[in-house]
């Protein structure tokens, strides 16, 4: 007879699958976060992988790691630390150990427990056997094996069946959270369809690593998360890459104009390449340039011809793209510059997320070279600040800086599903009457005519030396560069006006007030909540358009006593903040090339309001 | 159809061509000879609006050319002008789009874009105003400068080679490839008429004349006492003759070209080797693109090679059709709702 199984219901779970980059771990934890997505928890996902694609295995620099906080309430972050590792092998164990929660749960596969991968991890004895891991509550599951065992009837290489160990403990885990099999056995049958066997072997691993921990004595207690009370709707789970070429595809089509990404694979932007290259139906042109600078110089030539356009890149790829970046703010073309920051400088950490190039975006530029910055909060606002970039390019004929960032790139969430009704209207209208036109005449905006090849008796010449005010004709005199200076500076302050103010979440003015911009948004509210439930008083702000600034930030500023701006760089929201408006402020920097913790956060504030601080 | 009214559609002239904008080249800049034959030409061009021709270039000399054609123009960076006039053509593939540029512009800092335009055959047509120097920053020697040039910044002679434009295009597999020079205006004409009628990327080299700081570099080709010995024009289907009283042919010898006289008793016009512009092979026109730099040959001007291969701008549009044929026009409200989703309730 089976003992019962006791059944423990939990608010919140942070998970980490950590194992060797070619054991799968990005896809176990994806298929994790897809059935969590679905039984209706709120969540949040950091993939965490390393720059090399398949680093020697056994390694502790070839841990690639999957992140996933999931719960029945709302939450914003992936959690700090982990409440229960997945390690397939040691050098995974010995890589996030110091991460796990005091007392936390380990599931790791002895199979990989050898002395050659102990040896690789540089374990001096087993960890598993010398009392080191003793706090915690571990599992251990011959995960390699017991897969080995349920697909002894296929007509599997070793080498394959070893492959699909990772079902094995996505099973297991299923079990343990009491997550249903049907979405991976679903994404099993579509993503095999070709090869039958992948799907009987996956499919049996699966079930297998389920069974095993309904069967085991092992485990005693298995776990639920309530679905989360969640604002009603469709919802998908979307990751911020996705979410960003899906921000643009809306523009295209509320803009009714074709969109034209002209790129160069760079981690980690390229899947909003990889994604825009899916959507030829809707006629979207992706051209996967030489370098970035014909990335970011063809979209200023589709521009040129009418096209939405658009670049993306990563921080080194938005230097290169900077000299392009000059020709369309002195051609006045509509464009947009993706920044999926990562770790810099150089090639720095390739694959983790930073905040880094927020100077670079607003101020970068030879010459006086003013151009708007955006920056998307979450994974899901991707999306809108893409139709939002789309919209200030058309409407005040400049290129826009969008910025993202690893974090919110690969990270995903719920997103419910809006309708393509209720995105705002982006209604662009090309120049095409010979009356009046003239290429640099301005609107009440001050944006320029668009006027496209193509269009009879509107042929006219731009480029990149100093226009003449109004006929656009090269001009080198004086007073005309000075006051094309200012026309163009003066254009993109005008967007202020165009623009939401900047919120305050909490009381208007007081003591405190946290304010963060881009992907921090959910560390910081989640750190913001918190500290509130154990009675501090704190407000939070949060800037998603860094040029110009809302209007009302300055006086935003003004009624509290302490601004904190948190920011995964040295503190350059700070010096802007400092330098704009006069007003000293209080920096949290930390750069590891990963999110905030929460914990960081709180302490901060904490230490500020003058409560305990329990120190990192 | 006996009621439409057919639209007379006034011819065209050079004048139309010419933009309002002062021309500012040096006085005796080959520029001048390559701006007249483009306005001379263009009216010619059937089947293309003037609305629908967009010039691009990069920075130098030849780069202001845009400013001084009434068509769409844009000026670009240097280097890129291959890249941004790519975005035009992808971007609306009805446009004829022009590319005027330098062999610093294009084949130095531009290296990159000028082999991958030509790899992709986009159909872009590149004129290099080849003057073998940097004219804009005052006379550096350039990635066609002939090796040991003195120029101020190589003021004991170049020590690099240059760059052969003609075989470079080759390796890069442009599908039309030509050179002419700026003071044969009727020849210019004809390579810039064929250069337009050419689907996909035609490139022509033009060797022009700095009269600043490297002037005639070119006359050896050009003048009536050296040019019938120097210059070989090339023509479809015909011998390749030269000098004065076309005496001179080319043979094949084994790999290599060599001159010989048709009038000497061992040789006749049939061991002439004839031009065939639509080789396949590049190996034929590589041949000749190493003639240049041969002194013991001549130069050919002329169609070096024209193939016919779909271009990328075509494929771009045929793949997009076919996509919308098999999964139909994209519906972006389906489509967002298209992914695993579930419902909140
Ligand atoms: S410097 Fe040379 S190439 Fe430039 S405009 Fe003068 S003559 Fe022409």
């Amino acid at each position: 007879m089976l003992k019962e199984k006791e059944v423990k219901n939990l608010a919140e779970v942070t998970v980490r699958f950590a194992g060797d980059s070619g054991d799968g771990m990005q896809l176990t934890g994806s298929q994790f976060s897809d059935t969590t997505a679905a039984v209706g928890n709120d969540l949040s996902t950091l993939p965490d992988y390393p720059a090399e694609i398949r680093a020697p295995s056994g390694t502790i620099y070839g841990v690639s790691g999957f992140q996933l906080h999931f719960s029945s309430t709302d939450i914003h972050t992936p959690g700090d630390r982990p409440d229960v590792l997945v390690a397939m092998n040691p050098a995974a164990l010995k890589k996030n150990l110091d991460e796990l929660k005091p007392g936390g749960i380990i599931i790791v596969n002895t199979d990989a427990f050898d002395s050659k991968n102990l040896k690789l991890a540089k374990y001096e004895s087993n960890p598993l056997e010398d009392g080191s891991i003793k706090g915690y509550e571990v599992y251990q599951v011959p995960v390699a094996s017991l897969t080995s065992k349920a697909l002894e009837d296929t007509s599997l290489s070793q080498k394959e069946i070893s492959r699909c160990k990772n079902f094995f403990a996505l099973g297991l885990m299923y079990w343990l959270f009491n997550r249903p099999l049907e979405p991976t056995l679903h994404w099993i049958q579509v993503k095999f369809r070709d090869t039958p066997e992948f799907i009987d072997a996956n499919t049996k691993a699966l079930n297998a690593g389920y069974n095993f921990g309904e069967m085991t004595e092992v485990f005693t207690t298995r776990f639920t998360v309530a679905p989360a009370k969640l604002p009603k709707g469709i919802y998908r789970s979307i990751s911020g890459n996705e979410a960003t070429a899906l921000g643009f595809l809306a523009a295209s089509v509320k803009s009714g104009l074709p969109l034209f990404l002209g790129s160069y694979p760079i981690t980690p932007a390229s899947e909003i390449l990889q994604y825009l290259s899916y959507y030829k139906n809707f006629g979207v042109k992706t051209f996967q340039a030489e370098d970035e600078i014909a990335g970011v110089t063809a979209a200023i030539g589709a521009a040129f011809a009418g096209n939405l356009a658009i670049t993306n890149t990563s921080g080194p790829g938005l230097a290169l793209k900077t000299e392009g970046i000059g020709l369309a703010v002195m051609t006045e073309l509509p464009l947009v510059i993706i920044n999926v920051q990562r770790g810099g400088p150089s090639t720095g950490l390739p694959t983790k997320t930073e905040q880094a190039d927020l100077l670079q975006s607003i101020y970068g530029r030879h010459g006086e070279s003013p151009v708007p910055v955006l920056a998307a909060a979450t994974p899901s606002d991707c999306f809108y600040m893409a139709i939002e970039a789309s919209r200030i390019a058309l409407k005040y004929m400049t290129p826009v800086i969008l910025l993202t960032d690893g974090y919110l790139a690969n990270g995903s969430e719920p997103w419910k599903i809006p309708h393509v009704n209720e995105l705002p209207d982006i209604s662009v209208k090309y120049w095409t009457q010979k009356e009046g036109f003239a290429p640099y005449n301005r609107d009440e905006n001050l944006s320029r005519p668009w006027a496209i090849p193509g269009t009879p008796g509107l042929e006219h010449r731009i480029g990149g030396l100093e226009k003449a005010n109004i006929t656009g004709n090269v001009s080198y005199d004086p007073d005309n560069h000075h006051n094309m200076v200012k026309l163009r500076d003066q254009k993109v302050k005008g967007i202020v006006k165009d623009i939401p103010d900047l919120e305050v979440d909490g009381d208007q003015e007081g003591d405190l007030l946290v304010l963060g911009w881009g992907g921090t948004y959910g560390a910081i509210t989640e750190s913001v909540i918190k500290v509130r439930e154990e009675g501090y008083r704190v407000s939070q702000a949060h800037l998603k358009y860094l040029n110009p600034f809302p209007k009302n930030t300055g006086e935003v500023l003004t009624r509290f006593n302490n601004i904190l701006i948190p920011e995964i760089n040295l503190g350059q929201l700070s010096k802007i903040i400092r330098s704009e408006f006069l007003t000293p402020v209080i920096q949290l920097n930390i750069v590891r090339g990963l999110p905030f913790r929460t914990s960081d956060i709180q302490n901060k504030i904490k230490e500020i309001l003058g409560g305990k601080n329990n120190g990192r | 159809m006996a009621d439409k009214v057919e639209a007379k559609e006034v011819k065209l002239t050079a004048k139309d061509f010419a933009s309002d904008q002062d021309v500012r080249w040096c006085p005796g800049c080959g520029d001048y000879s390559v701006l007249a034959q483009v306005q001379r030409s263009f009216p010619d061009l059937v089947g293309i609006k003037k609305e629908d021709i967009v010039w691009v270039s990069g920075i130098g000399c030849s780069s202001r050319f845009p400013y001084y054609m009434n068509t769409y123009g844009f000026h670009g960076i240097h280097g890129r002008a291959a890249a941004i006039a790519t975005g035009v053509k992808l971007a609306n593939p009805k446009l004829s789009v022009w590319v005027a540029t330098g062999d610093g512009d294009l084949l130095s800092i531009g290296g990159n874009h000028f082999i991958h335009a030509c790899r992709k055959n986009v159909d872009l047509k590149i004129l290099l105003f080849n003057n073998r120097i940097y004219g804009l920053t005052k006379g550096q020697y350039s990635p066609t400068s002939e090796q040991g040039k003195i120029t101020k910044t190589t003021p004991y002679g170049s020590v690099d080679y240059p760059f052969r434009a003609i075989s470079l295009a080759l390796g890069s597999r442009a599908t039309f490839i030509a050179r002419t020079l700026d003071r044969d205006v009727k020849h210019l004409q004809a390579m810039i008429k064929r250069a337009a009628e050419h689907k996909g990327l035609a490139f022509v080299e033009i060797y022009q004349n700095c009269v600043i700081y490297n002037d005639g570099a070119f006359d050896i080709y050009t003048n009536k006492e050296t040019k019938d010995d120097h210059t070989l024009y090339l023509q479809h289907a015909k011998p390749m003759l030269f000098g004065k009283n076309k005496e001179k042919g080319i043979k094949l010898d084994g790999t290599k070209l060599k001159v010989i006289n048709i009038n000497e008793s061992d040789n006749s016009i049939n061991d002439v080797l004839v031009h065939d512009e639509f080789d396949e092979s590049p190996l034929y026109a590589t041949l000749l693109a190493f003639m240049a730099e041969n002194s013991d040959l001549p130069t050919p001007v002329g169609v070096f090679r024209q193939v016919f291969r779909l271009t990328y701008d075509e494929g771009v549009e045929n793949q997009i059709a076919h996509i919308k044929a098999k999964k139909g026009e994209g519906d972006l409200e389906k489509f967002l709702f298209s992914a695993n989703t579930w419902e909140v309730n």
